[in-house]
């Protein structure tokens, strides 16, 4: 299992250059049996026709995670970059990222301490101002290995440690394209359709499309979202609480909840004595967003596992939030058979 | 029209929790509409057919207000809360809001805070009069919504209270039901949810009913009132025949029609031209591929208080202005 979340979590997929992670998915959601399909705008669509037919449950996790895009080349051979999603610029200095199909790697690089003015050692230093190095001396030298337009991700590796949490890059959302996979093994009454969709981070557009090629009758979207239990932090500002169980959104800035279903899903956790919390917050969105408006309209709920430091080279998942995650929208499914 | 907007104005109805308002509307319309249903997102689609020879046009109208939602309830049974919709710090402190059980509390603020112009949101809190987590916890569960606690009082012709936004615009479509009598064309009026958190009821019924022409009744900012910033509205002039605004370009079919309409009748209009904001039509005229739109706005002071105004000419006009489109042929 930890595996899996290692495999998806290394690959590399920014925004709009899913293909690694894409492949991965293709792979093993052809293995669980189901049948697959990629449509125009990159989302993997995997389809596991139902015992009885009918009805039409969409999943969602996105492939993509954030990171960063080379604009120019500077004659010494520096990097210039932009950032593709949210990333906090305050995260990024000493970074190792990996570039372009090649994975080059590479470090953002900033001016030492020394050379700063004691100005700007007080205030934050602005991305703009910051550059990719890759070794190379000049322009010409790094042309052969990196050309603008190509991506940079972190560069960072699955760990396991402390007390069942793992650290990881692209958390968000490997952990839900995981959970979906997982789903996917079993057969229910139902078609399921498990969609792993492109470009989440930069405007839920990957879930549009999608929505509309499935135009399922609801949805559940697994996502990985923000956990503030933190020093420093108001409790009242915590959104999540780390190892507590599967966060239920009952609205963020791209959905609210279909009633029904959120209360479904407390009383599927409930029922089955799995922990689980509800999201206290409404800030983030996702590919609810898009599905919920597809079309005429389509039932959505959103269940996410926390993660802190999310957006970051390295996020922390609790290994059971994620297990009982699986948990609870398996037999949120179940449920949805004899409703 | 007082009866019916103290009605509607009175009911629970944030974002995502329209239900008292779609029951009471339902009860309103049911005896004067060929059909009626409500679809997967809680809209309420009421629908008048034509004669065969005239227009599909949809009519829309927000059911759904802005409020406040519990994020987190703290030992000592505060509750934290987050915005549905345009909330203002200052708008909502120390109004009394009221949720769908009829819980109601205090609006305040940490006051260790040193600039009153520093107010956020999540500096701020609901005081419900629990003194434990455990007792707020009986009353109140995290993601409940609560509304202004604002009955509404009329002076003259003016009314004001809470949500007359977009209650006013329900009002107007549901007299405009009752005083359509013959029109060649086929009439979907929509009572919209989630208008407020981003135009979602408005986009989803329009893909469904496919219409040929979008109108939907707004309520619209003022310029009339002390100082305030300039907007060539006035509250009582008519009500605004909208040019455009940040959801969408009126489309110049649809506002000339209205203006001529209104012309023709002698009845009072303004034009509108409203810098922030958006409404339903600017979900409904990129629906598919793209539907002719345009909006009848009502002039309302104080947009999202407790105390939005609004003028009984103002509705009454729009009723007749909306009748007139209606009951005519549509190019």
């Amino acid at each position: 299992m930890a595996e899996l979340l290692k495999r998806l979590t290394e690959a590399r997929g920014v925004t709009g250059n899913e293909d690694e992670v894409r492949g991965i998915i293709l792979e093993l959601a052809a293995q669980s049996g189901a049948e697959v399909s990629v449509d125009r705008m990159g989302n993997v669509i995997a389809r596991r026709p139902g015992r009885t037919g009918g009805k039409k449950i969409m999943l969602a996790a996105h492939m993509d995670e954030v990171g960063f895009i080379i604009s120019s080349i500077s004659e010494n051979g520096m990097l210039k970059f932009k950032p593709v999603g949210g990333i906090d610029q305050r995260i990024l200095l000493s970074k190792r990222v990996r570039i372009g199909k090649d994975g080059i790697p590479g470090v953002i690089g900033v001016k030492a301490i020394h050379l700063q003015e004691p100005s700007e050692r007080n205030t934050v230093i602005k991305q703009k101002q910051m550059y990719i190095d890759i070794g190379a001396h000049s322009r010409e030298e790094a042309q052969k290995v990196v050309e603008a337009g190509d991506y940079a991700s972190f560069d960072s590796s699955f760990t396991p440690f402390g007390d069942n949490k793992v650290k990881a890059k692209a958390l968000d959302d490997r952990a839900g394209c995981a959970i979906l996979l997982e789903l996917l093994k079993e057969t229910y009454d139902f078609d399921l359709i498990a969609c792993f969709t492109v470009q989440e981070e930069i405007g839920l557009r990957g879930a549009e499309v999608a929505a509309w090629h499935v135009e399922p009758d609801m949805a559940v979207v697994v996502e990985g979202t923000t956990c503030a239990d933190i020093p420093d932090v108001p409790e009242h500002m915590y959104t999540t609480r780390m190892g507590m169980g599967p966060a239920i959104s009952f609205m963020d800035h791209s959905s609210i909840a279909d009633p029904k279903l959120f209360q479904q899903m407390v009383e599927t956790a409930e029922n089955h004595s799995i922990p689980y919390q509800i999201k206290e917050a409404i800030a983030g969105g996702n590919d609810a967003g898009s599905i919920q408006k597809s079309r005429g309209g389509v039932r959505t709920i959103v269940v996410s596992v926390p993660c802190r430091y999310i957006h970051s080279s390295s996020s922390v998942m609790d290994l059971n939030d994620y297990y009982n995650t699986i948990a609870l929208v398996k037999e949120f499914l179940k449920g949805c058979e004899t409703r | 029209m007082k009866t019916l907007l103290a009605h509607l104005t009175g009911l629970y109805g944030p974002s995502g929790k329209e239900e008292a308002v779609r029951q009471a509307i339902q009860q309103e319309i049911k005896d004067y509409v060929d059909e009626i249903h409500e679809d997967v997102m809680g809209n309420l689609i009421a629908v008048k057919k034509g004669n065969g020879s005239g227009r599909k046009v949809m009519l829309a109208a927000h059911m759904d207000q802005i409020g406040l939602i519990v994020t987190n309830i703290d030992e000592n049974g505060f509750l934290r809360f987050s915005n549905i919709g345009g909330v203002s710090p200052f708008n909502v402190l120390h109004r009394r809001v009221v949720f769908q059980n009829g819980v109601t509390g205090a609006v305040s603020y940490e006051t260790e805070l040193e600039e009153i112009k520093n107010l956020k949101l999540n500096k701020m809190y609901i005081d419900i009069g629990a003194a434990s987590r455990e007792e707020a916890k009986k009353l109140v569960q995290i993601g409940d919504i609560a509304v202004y606690h604002a009955p509404m009082a009329d002076r003259e012709n003016r009314f004001f209270g809470c949500a007359m936004d977009d209650r006013a615009g329900c009002a107007v479509l549901v007299e405009t039901i009752k005083a359509v009598k013959n029109s060649p064309n086929e009439l979907f009026f929509v009572f919209t949810v989630q208008e407020e958190v981003g135009l979602r009821g408005a986009r989803t019924s329009a893909y469904s009913i496919n219409p040929d022409i979008g109108i939907s009744l707004d309520v619209t900012i003022t310029g009339d009132t002390p100082k305030s910033r300039p907007m060539a509205i006035n509250l009582g002039d008519g009500p605004a025949v909208k040019v455009k605004d940040s959801s969408l370009i009126c489309h110049p079919m649809v506002k000339n029609l209205m203006i001529q309409r209104a012309e023709e009748a002698g009845i009072p209009y303004q034009l509108e031209v409203l810098e922030a904001g958006g409404t339903d039509s600017g979900a409904i005229h990129l629906s598919r591929e793209g539907v002719p739109s345009g909006v009848i706005s009502i002039p309302c002071r104080y947009v999202h208080s407790a105390h939005e105004m609004v003028d009984k000419n103002d509705l009454e006009n729009a009723v007749k202005l909306l009748t007139r489109i209606l009951e005519n042929e549509i190019a």
